[in-house]
């Protein structure tokens, strides 16, 4: 073989996108997206330099935590407990129909297309806007926290366990109805215990997520101890602010903890 | 052995008796914290007599929708997405670092481990509203704060799944990096990086989504975004408006996920 | 300095001016497994020498305690002039830069391109930033693409690893640790995920490169034939101990039974004769 010579320059190949040429494009897009869209913003310079120092402030008027308030601080924590608490079961029986009627290979079709409608619809917006619906209808207060929690978890358990019945095997349904059962025996004998276990892990992370969720609707007035922390920012008063904020982190940490806990000892 | 001798029993329980009264205690037990839980919220019944009647009337009020509003909810409705966006782009880049401080065998020592650790949690435990709260007492209201808020609660979410796939991540090419005398930094580079990426672009796709819902109501806490417009709408008592809202937030939302879902499709 | 002989002692140069020489290597795992117990050996020119034993004899250890992917608990291991044995971390990179190594698993990243694994064993000749940034200097990519037409991957560079089958998989592992141009190859098991076929045009190619680099090689591998047709010097290794040290003709039954336990030898020898027939 004659000496072959070999390039001296290599560069790699775009992932994701192919060609050199597409991966340009895109990045330039990239750019000029963000360029455009900081443009539009009004960012301020200024203020945003000045916000530094006042977050050093904000942080030295947090420190020490204040833990003198500690009755309001154990009521609201406890209020958002119970909220998600008490809205994770009701979400659960609601659940169980709703469930059913969104599973495809459950419901007839028109059955079908509105309980998923109703999914989508709730679960696109956020709690906090479905809070403020449930604070006019109902006043400030635990009740409107509740009824938004109960909501929400009642589409996202629905929509988990459709999806769960959706992914039964449909031998074993086959096989009891052809024993000539009904639907409702169908369902019992069949469709539950294939989905139960994966169920209750829906019903576990569910409440760890109420329990997150129930400490943000207090902003709007829907009860919990979001109200209170919302309270003590607008009154600037950081140091019961903190001790709140400590409170909630550790109050997610142990639902986090134990929501893991209970679903390794599921598996 | 002769046919009638052998004796079959005519009860069959699935349970034992002593299953049985575990179950039973159990649902009881979670009955009645269920009672007690909705009890101690003091709730006004009376309210909800009329609530039927109320929430008749308020969708009375939505309608018709008034179109006119649109076009002044079309700047907010650009930055909300504009929010979600920044905050994301913000905490993918700092996410990366993040996720190796945090993960075990990436880690300098205890320590900084424990650094890592506790960045994650206070990220992740503090909600994106609240963190808008703490930021808009910061850098005062505005776009910025909303910005802010998003990448804190964000980066501790990205960098939680990429250090748990950065300790999963497979030892044979690290160890095969490591073995060429590359520096810790080439072998985090060229030995780990290529594994977690997938995971890291996925995720962040995937978090962009949960941000566009996420700062649809940062503007409640003076935040930035659409938010704002809904809330003030809602105070004025301008029903018609708040349908408006209500359904360009629907129109966005669902595109995002679209987005999202088509992206990640892509990506595996 | 003085060392026991390895057992079976082989024509070599005293341990001072060996390119690599190792006494009294010992490796104690945590559980308490004593998976080496005082090996020394001597490697004075450049050859390929095998490493033979039953799987748990020490093998393994053994190759990843010369370049310290394994700490070992004590003993001595000396590249040319260089003690790698306790060296600290920065020092330990340096002398890495120099040693090869081609694994069972090939252990390329699978989701990078071809040219990236085999230019990934020049990461210690560049910085980060420019690892970073996939700048490599121009010898160094012309040397990769030089290499990968020598082990028969030309026009693969842009191919992602994931999308090769096992043979050539190695071939780029074979690249990526001849890249680093070192002193001295370590090759463990190179052809246990290889079908028999693939598995000899893989040992062909590392014993071909290794005599062209001129460098000396030590390959793990269990199987006997393999090793007696590539090899031009074998060490048995047997419960972390030496217990053979020589020539591949050498090798007869009694040494195999000692080296393996009690077994009927007498097609695995005689097929030392033949040679490969691709």
């Amino acid at each position: 073989m004659t000496a072959a010579t070999y390039p001296t320059r290599w560069r790699p190949p775009p992932a994701f996108f192919g060609t050199r040429r597409r991966y340009w494009i895109f990045t330039g897009c990239v750019i000029l997206y963000f360029a455009w869209s900081l443009s539009t913003l009004n960012v301020d310079v200024n203020r945003m330099l000045a916000g530094f120092p006042r977050a050093l402030d904000i942080f030295a008027r947090m420190v020490p935590p204040d833990f003198s308030k500690g009755q309001l601080l154990v009521k609201g924590m406890l209020e958002s407990v119970q909220m998600a608490f008490a809205a994770t079961l009701i979400g659960a029986v609601l659940a169980v129909p709703l469930g059913i009627a969104a599973a495809r290979n459950m419901a007839p079709r028109p059955v079908y297309l509105a309980a998923r409608g109703f999914i989508v619809l709730n679960r696109t917006f956020h709690e906090i806007i479905i809070a403020i619906f449930f604070v006019k209808l109902f006043g400030f207060g635990a009740v409107a926290g509740l009824l938004t929690l109960a909501l929400s978890s009642w589409t996202f358990c629905g929509k988990m366990l459709a999806e769960d019945i959706e992914n039964v095997r449909m031998g074993q349904i086959e096989a009891v109805r052809a024993t000539g059962a009904g639907f409702a025996q169908t369902i019992v004998y069949s469709v539950v215990p294939q989905v139960l276990s994966r169920t209750v892990g829906v019903l576990i992370y569910r409440l760890d997520a109420n329990v997150r969720h129930s400490t943000v609707i207090g902003i709007v007035g829907a009860g919990g101890i979001g109200q209170t922390l919302s309270a003590s920012f607008s009154r600037y008063d950081y140091d019961f602010a903190a001790a709140i904020l400590l409170c909630i982190a550790a109050l997610v940490a142990l639902g986090e903890w134990f929501s893991d806990w209970v679903r390794r000892k599921l598996r | 052995m002769s046919e009638a001798a052998k004796r079959y029993p005519e009860i069959w329980q699935r349970r034992s008796l002593r299953e049985t009264v575990t179950s039973w205690l159990w649902t009881v037990s979670l009955a009645a914290a269920a009672v007690w839980s909705i009890t101690m919220l003091d709730i006004e019944w009376a309210f909800f007599r009329d609530a039927h009647e109320q929430a008749i009337d308020l969708a009375e009020r939505m309608w018709p929708p008034r179109w006119s509003y649109l076009p002044v909810i079309i700047g907010p409705l650009l930055e909300t997405i504009h929010i979600a966006t920044i905050g994301t782009a913000i905490a993918y880049v700092f996410s990366v670092p993040l996720a190796f401080l945090a993960a075990r065998n990436t880690t300098l020592n205890g320590f900084t481990w424990a650094i890592g650790r506790t960045l994650l949690v206070a990220s992740r435990s503090v909600n994106t509203v609240i963190w808008g709260l703490l930021f808009v007492a910061i850098f005062g209201p505005g776009p910025v704060a909303g910005i802010a808020a998003v990448a804190a609660r964000s980066v501790g979410f990205l960098a939680k799944l990429v250090a748990e796939s950065i300790e999963e991540a497979d030892r044979g090419p690290v160890e095969a990096i490591e073995s060429t005398g590359a520096g810790t930094g080439q072998v985090y580079l060229f030995g780990i990086m290529p594994q977690v990426m997938p995971v890291l672009i996925g995720t962040t796709v995937y978090r962009w989504d949960i941000n566009v819902r996420e700062s649809s109501v940062l503007g409640f806490v003076g935040a930035g975004g659409i938010g704002l417009q809904l809330y003030a709408s809602i105070n004025q008592f301008a029903w018609q408006q708040v349908l408006i809202v209500l359904a360009a937030i629907l129109v966005i939302v669902l595109i995002s996920e679209a987005v999202s879902a088509y992206v990640r499709a892509r990506i595996s | 300095m003085s060392t026991a002989k390895p057992a079976g002692a082989t024509p070599g140069p005293s341990p001072a001016d060996a390119l690599l020489s190792v006494e009294a290597l010992v490796k104690v795992y945590p559980g308490g497994k004593r998976a080496l117990d005082g090996i020394s050996f001597a490697v004075g020119r450049p050859e390929v020498i095998a490493i033979i034993g039953s799987s748990g004899a020490g093998k393994s250890t053994l190759i990843r305690c010369i370049n310290r992917l394994v700490e070992p608990t004590s003993g001595r291991i000396r590249l040319k002039d260089t003690e790698i044995a306790g060296l600290p971390r920065r020092e330990l990179r340096r002398v890495r830069r120099r040693i090869g190594m081609i694994f069972q698993e090939f252990n390329l990243v699978e989701r990078l391109t071809v040219m990236e694994n085999v230019l990934s064993g020049r990461l210690g000749s560049v910085g980060f930033m420019a690892s970073l940034m996939r700048r490599f200097p121009p010898q160094d990519v012309s040397g990769a693409f030089a290499l990968l037409d020598r082990v028969g991957l030309d026009g693969y560079h842009d191919t992602r690893a994931d999308a090769l089958s096992g043979g050539q998989r190695q071939r780029v592992g074979i690249a990526r640790a001849l890249m680093q141009r070192p002193d001295l190859l370590l090759v463990d098991e190179p052809t246990a995920s290889l079908d028999p076929k693939t598995a000899r045009q893989i040992m062909r190619l590392i014993c071909t490169l290794a005599q062209e680099h001129n460098t000396p090689a030590l390959v793990n591998i269990h199987d006997v034939a393999l090793a007696q047709s590539f090899a031009s010097r074998v060490i048995g290794l047997k419960g972390g101990r030496v217990v053979f040290d020589g020539p591949p003709a050498t090798l007869n039954a009694g040494v195999l039974t000692e080296i393996y336990g009690a077994e009927d030898w007498s097609q695995t020898i005689r097929r030392t004769g033949e040679d490969d027939e691709e």
